[in-house]
């Protein structure tokens, strides 16, 4: 398999139950060059990601980014499964929604996920993704590169770095975390500045 | 080309207007910036996906609200679906209807929520008015040889 080109393509998987929102988030996704696939549920996301593992060089997925709110399995439900997942849980995951609820957004990022954006999305969102999907596909190249000696040896290191779903390892979550302060800060600063900049902002009053 | 030339201007004092009334907000901007000439038509079909989809939403409010038994959590579910598409094209007074509407789901208020569904409707007709107007006008200058002056 080769090296990776100079600008090499990422692919995104999209998961929203919004037809509206699925063509925004694609289009907003193509703009910023990115490959994009979409679908409706939480369901056909996995199906997707498991049909197509990541450990195949065909279709790799560097990222989902999916809606909070759906019926069935929400974005939490389906984060969750992600990350629980060996063959999945290094695919960096973002959340979208349409509501500032504070408790939701951390309890997202402590499940995992990389980012929360709210909605609606749009392009200077985006310009965060890139990073994310940088660290995963560096990772992987480096697996590609070494032999299989150095690549179980690196797997061990990853699993130390990684989170993992048990409660032990929960618990040495918080101070493991290099970027731990940045999402955080991303909660504080990013959220808040960033919203109550636009002229649009009166859902909050609606939030209990 | 002095027809080409009202008719830009017609299109930017119309769009201005639908601003200026709090009719549309900053992400129908967003919309724009998003088309280009290899998405010609983007706004066109994600707004057109707003119609048809906000129109499936009122038949289901309305024959939810016309149970024995209101279901408000279902009545919620599709005032919030509303809520974030009439958000993502930037239908910013239709987007308002739908927070209070919502307020009023919650407190199980049948009076009310009959209220806000029609005055949702009266919002949701007059925004859906306003876009095909303006795509009108840009459809006019179109033909007419001259390119949609950009905000």
């Amino acid at each position: 398999m080769g090296v990776a080109a100079a600008n090499p393509e990422f692919h995104v998987l999209a998961v929203d139950d919004s037809i509206i929102d699925r063509k925004l988030i694609e289009r907003l996704l193509k703009t910023s060059s990115y490959q994009v696939t979409t679908v409706d549920s939480g369901s056909k996301a996995l199906e997707f990601l498991t049909t197509n593992p990541n450990n195949h060089q065909e279709v790799e997925v560097n990222l989902v980014i999916t809606d909070y709110c759906m019926p069935g399995m929400t974005g939490y439900d389906l984060l969750k499964k992600i990350k629980e997942s060996s063959s999945l849980r290094n695919i960096p995951v973002v959340i979208m929604s349409s509501e500032n609820v504070p408790s939701r957004i951390s309890r997202c990022l402590e499940e995992g996920a990389e980012e929360f954006f709210l909605k609606p999305v749009q392009l200077s969102d985006l310009n965060k993704l890139r990073p994310h999907i940088l660290k995963t596909k560096i990772k992987h190249q480096k697996q590609q590169v070494q032999g299989e000696a150095k690549q179980e040896e690196e797997e061990e290191e990853e699993k130390s770095e990684f989170e993992s779903p048990t409660q032990q390892e929960q618990q040495q979550r918080q101070p493991q975390q290099p970027d731990n302060n940045k999402r955080k800060a991303a909660m504080e600063e990013g959220l808040s500045t960033d919203r109550t900049t636009r002229p649009r902002y009166n859902d909050i009053a609606t939030v209990v | 080309m002095d027809n080409v030339i009202q008719l830009q201007k017609k299109l930017v004092d119309y769009k201005t207007s639908l601003f200026n009334e709090g009719i549309l907000d900053d992400q129908f901007t967003q919309l724009q910036q998003l088309q280009d000439e290899s998405n010609p038509d983007f706004v066109v079909e994600v707004v057109s996906l707003f119609f048809k989809d906000s129109e499936r939403l009122f038949d289901e409010l309305t024959k939810t609200l016309d149970q024995q038994n209101i279901d408000f959590n279902r009545l919620d579910a599709h005032v919030h679906q509303l809520k974030g598409s009439s958000s993502s094209i930037g239908a910013q007074r239709v987007q308002r209807v739908c927070i209070l509407f919502r307020n009023y789901c919650e407190g199980r208020n049948i009076e009310e929520c009959l209220k806000c569904l029609q005055q949702l409707k009266r919002e949701y007709y007059f925004v859906k008015n306003k876009l095909e107007t303006l795509f009108k006008l840009e459809k006019q200058i179109m033909e007419a040889g001259g390119t949609i002056p950009v905000q």
